[in-house]
């Protein structure tokens, strides 16, 4: 349970908010004709004369699209339908060519499933909550209206019409903004595991609607608002936050909560209502007649099992059981493409503690400082595999280490390369040690009989200089070593 | 020299071959024709420049000693709601008016990769709605058919295919093709003396034909007899991944197969297409087809299909609900004409449109599907509608535990004039009694005809088949012709 409450005048409040996401499904064709679906593509370039609704014009089901939409259900451990049917839900709107949008009310692709989210990146396991997912449906998305190209008209762009989305459906099973933002970006991650849907939210392809309705605590469900489109995480978040906010303000003044349809304003940080095509509410569904009911046989369900990845959770459990930190293994598998990274920064022979430790700091930190995505990372797998080689066989210091990375980074050279062309070796010869550690310690005599009388702190000190007269390549457990013995030595006169 | 207009498919085809006479001869005599028929208002374009270019490519073809395709040498008629690249296509309607497709339908493809070449689009009903042909927004298709009775009254060709009826029954065209829903074929072939199958649902590719009801739209030939319908319908149809419905089957070779010794077959007589009120005569040659069939071998057996009475409101709820939904897409907004009336919004320039665009009979059945569709109806009409399908379709398969195929009357009457029953929607739909059920349960079903009533207008018979057995539905039609002797044709008067 949610802790999560609002304070209000009359008492306290609990949130409860379900997500409606619309995910573009990631597939090169349309859902029902061929037409492609390249993003950011000139007005109109994609589409077919089905996607524009030309008269005879008819639907054939994209198997990509319906592979996509199996596998996503499968990730979740959803109910596979074997037998859906497409329906059509008629409205009029200039974005919308045939007059109605073929989706699937009655009969879904994907029936009941559940996506588990973290609450604490730190304590992953302990900190859970289990989400229903009510269904994942195929649909068409719609085309778009340009109404800023002409003093009085509205321009149709009709590239986006036809494109296969996936409506994947929450419970309410979420209580607080914290929750719904958890249960977004682990729904995300997973689409983006699975690979059908990029889950590119800033160009549209993922979008959610967000459900809010307020209640007393332990109360029965309140009435709900839909808020629309809401295309960012932060924004779901600010969403949830706001409108049950708002709920509240509006029951506690003696008010009703309308059901109905709002919009999320950034700039206000607000949600308002909203006139729209989304008034009309009898969409008049029926079986798309152009469409035979979806049939499923097992050897294409098999097909689908056997193309998923390793998910999210799994892999974090591997990776803990690696003896890998919590925190790190939810780190490093957060994102598909890091994810891909470390495993074949395993694959390469590092050592997974090791190598967790080194990605999530100096890794991420270096792609963080250059703004880089681990995709376009300057230093592949292998590289930093052969970079902690070299550490974890003593021939690199940490502070070597990363004189040679920050060189790699710069270069896209090798480890070994680098440590060779600049000559970064570490060495752990002692005599060399001893002989610049008397320099020091001559250099410094007043330190020393400082060191000598009690100035413990000193030591510090020497091991610093000792190490900048060495250029940084001494091994530091030798001078350590070295040094304890060259200045305690002479204590004992 | 015999008037090459008095062939039919096969004639042609056999003639063109074989070098009785050239291609270019036979479409010229046609486009002749045509444009001597302009009162018949049966073609809405007339393309003489791709009836010739598919005679010269005959001609060429055969000149140069290359095999001809199945069709070389054809020219036919095309119902207006089969989209044509470059050729105006409207569906009869208002709202499409000047609408040219940069596509080509399935169905017109294959016939033109048969060879065959296009005289011109047919009128029809618009959008396929309507029984009489009185619904084209160009105006009523008129029939080649006088009544007896000394009269001048213009006959209703039939609809909705009545501008394909009227133009072969006049020998404007040796073949044209039409679309049924709910009988669209089969009742203006009657009227007018013609033959014309519905195949199976999903024989013919519904791909680039305007869509009226989908899931009853079939495409299929008229032509003056059965061998012609047989060879036109092995060009049109076949498998066409452009159509989720259409059926992954190789096409029989019908024609070849055509036989009219009917040993062995069963045919099953239903007795509740004995309605109230129908004439005398088609009653009289309804026993007369089954004494023909008796004739051919065949054995006769009485059947029932209880729930024939319910097809007729079924149908008129499920195909408005397709309709309402189908029509959608004629909006103004990409095609079609565009009513924009000063300040108006979107909604104000769609109902514009469209109540500009649409006929009376469009609308209604819009304003019928949109009512029986919507929430508060939509178990009452169409969900109740879809179970009467499917029980009128376990009727005809109990039926097919008895018997091959059915003998009906195609029509409950001969027909009737212009403005008769224009102003009777019901009165209207009536017609369509005996052709709906097997619309509705997707089989194939062709009428030909039988003979004259009194008024000396021709009656049909309808034989329905099995699914996929168009070849059982073609050679029972064959051997009724044959024995039918039906020679009668329509006086040149226009």
């Amino acid at each position: 349970m949610s802790d999560y409450r609002i304070q209000g005048e009359t008492g306290e409040w609990e949130v409860v908010v379900g997500l409606e996401v619309h995910a573009q499904v990631t597939s090169n064709a349309k859902l029902f004709s061929g037409a492609a679906t390249a993003f950011g593509a000139e007005p109109n370039t994609q589409v077919s004369l089905v996607d524009a609704a030309m008269p005879g014009m008819l639907p054939v089901p994209n198997r990509e699209c319906i592979r996509q939409a199996v596998r996503t259900g499968m990730a979740i451990e959803a109910q596979i339908n074997k037998w859906s049917r497409f329906d059509r839900k008629n409205y009029f709107y200039a974005d919308l060519p045939q007059g109605y949008q073929i989706s699937q009310l009655y009969h879904p692709i994907v029936g009941e499933g559940a996506i588990d989210i973290s609450l604490d990146d730190k304590n992953p396991d302990a900190a859970g909550k289990r989400i229903g997912v009510e269904r994942i449906h195929v649909e068409q998305d719609a085309g778009k209206l340009m109404h800023d190209q002409h003093p009085t008209q509205s321009y149709v762009d009709l590239n986006r019409s036809g494109v296969a989305l996936m409506e994947i459906v929450s419970k309410p099973d979420l209580a607080s903004p914290a929750e719904t933002g958890a249960y977004l970006r682990k729904l995300r991650s997973i689409l983006r595991y699975v690979g059908s849907c990029d889950g590119n939210m800033e160009e549209g392809s993922m979008r959610a609607d967000v459900n809010v309705s307020v209640r007393k605590v332990g109360d029965e469900l309140g009435t709900r608002t839909e808020t629309k489109n809401v295309n960012s995480v932060r924004f779901v978040m600010a969403v949830v936050e706001q409108e049950a906010k708002r709920q509240v303000e509006v029951l506690e003044a003696g008010g009703k909560i309308v059901q109905e349809t709002r919009l999320y304003d950034p700039d206000r940080n607000e949600t308002r209502s909203m006139r729209s095509k989304e008034d009309a509410h009898d969409y008049r569904y029926f079986p798309d007649p152009d469409l035979l009911p979806l049939v499923l046989d097992d050897a294409f369900l098999a097909e689908c099992r056997a193309s998923l990845p390793e998910l999210p959770d799994a892999k974090r459990a591997r990776y803990e059981a690696l003896g890998i930190a919590p925190y790190q293994a939810t780190v490093l598998t957060a994102e598909v493409e890091a994810a891909r990274w470390f495993d074949a920064l395993l694959d390469a022979g590092a050592k997974p503690a090791a190598a967790a430790n080194w990605t999530t700091s100096e890794l991420f930190g270096a792609l963080n400082r250059t703004g880089k995505d681990i995709e376009n990372s300057p230093v592949s797998p292998a590289q930093a595999a052969e970079l902690l080689g070299l550490i974890a066989d003593g021939t690199l210091s940490g502070s070597l280490a990363k004189q040679v990375f920050e060189v790699m980074l710069e270069t896209g050279d090798g480890a070994a390369k680098v440590v060779e062309d600049r000559g970064l070796k570490q060495t752990s010869d002692t005599g060399a040690i001893e002989k610049v550690i008397a320099e020091v310690m001559a250099a410094n005599a007043d330190k020393v009989a400082d060191y000598r009388g009690g100035k413990d702190k000193l030591f510090g000190f020497f091991v610093g200089q000792t190490m900048k007269a060495m250029g940084g390549k001494a091994n530091p457990a030798v001078v350590n070593e070295v040094l304890k013995g060259a200045l305690g030595e002479s204590v004992a006169p | 020299m015999t008037d090459l207009t008095d062939l039919g498919i096969a004639g042609i085809r056999d003639g063109v071959r074989d070098g009785s006479f050239k291609a270019r001869e036979v479409a010229d005599a046609f486009i002749a024709k045509v444009s001597q028929a302009k009162a018949l208002n049966a073609f809405l374009v007339e393309t003489p420049d791709h009836a010739i270019a598919a005679a010269t490519a005959a001609d060429t073809a055969r000149e140069a000693g290359e095999t001809l395709k199945p069709l070389a040498g054809v020219p036919i008629g095309m119902k207006d709601l089969f989209c044509t690249k470059g050729v105006t296509t409207t569906a009869a309607s208002h709202i499409l008016e000047g609408f040219t497709p940069t596509y080509e339908s399935t169905v017109s493809q294959n016939l033109w990769d048969a060879g065959a070449g296009m005289l011109g689009k047919l009128n029809m009903d618009q959008f396929a709605m309507g029984s009489s042909n009185e619904t084209s927004a160009f105006g009523n298709v008129i029939s080649p058919w006088k009544r007896n009775d000394g009269g001048n009254a213009s006959l209703a060709p039939g609809g909705s295919s009545g501008g394909s009826s009227s133009a072969v029954a006049a020998r404007l065209c040796p073949g044209a093709t039409g679309t049924d829903t709910g009988g669209s074929i089969r009742q203006p072939a009657a009227f007018t003396g013609i033959s014309g199958i519905k195949p199976t649902y999903g024989r013919c590719s519904r791909w680039g034909t305007i869509a009226f009801a989908s899931s009853l739209d079939q495409a299929g030939p008229m032509a003056r007899d059965v061998k012609d319908c047989a060879i036109l319908l092995e060009a049109m149809a076949g498998f066409d991944a452009k159509d989720g419905t259409s059926l992954q089957l190789d096409v029989p070779k019908w024609e070849a197969g055509l036989s009219a010794n009917l040993n062995g077959l069963r045919v099953g007589i239903p007795k509740e297409y004995r309605v109230d009120g129908m004439p005398e005569e088609i009653e009289a040659l309804w026993q007369q087809g089954i004494d023909w069939l008796k004739d051919a071998g065949a054995t006769i057996v009485e059947v029932s299909l209880p729930h024939t009475k319910y097809a007729l409101p079924a149908y008129y709820i499920i195909a408005p609900a397709e309709a309402s939904s189908n029509l959608a897409r004629y909006d103004g907004v990409r095609y079609g004409i565009r009513d924009l009336p000063t300040g108006a919004g979107l909604q104000d320039m769609y109902a514009a449109t469209r109540a500009d665009g649409f006929g009376p009979e469009v609308k209604r059945r819009i304003m019928i599907g949109t009512y029986v569709l919507s929430a508060g109806f939509y178990d009452a009409y169409y969900t109740q509608a879809q179970k009467v399908r499917t029980l009128i379709a376990r009727d005809f398969e109990r039926a097919w535990e008895t018997c091959d195929v059915l003998l009906t009357p195609t029509a409950p009457s001969a027909a009737f004039a212009l403005g008769e029953k224009s102003a009777d929607p019901i009165a209207m739909y009536l017609n369509d009694v005996f052709t709906v059920p097997s619309s509705l349960a997707g089989l194939p079903a062709m009428s030909v005809p039988g003979g004259l009533d009194k008024q000396g207008l021709p009656l049909g018979l309808q034989i329905i088949g099995k699914p996929l057995d168009e070849q059982g539905v073609l050679n029972a039609g064959l051997a009724i012709e044959q024995r039918a002797g039906f020679v009668a044709r329509p006086d040149v008067w226009w």
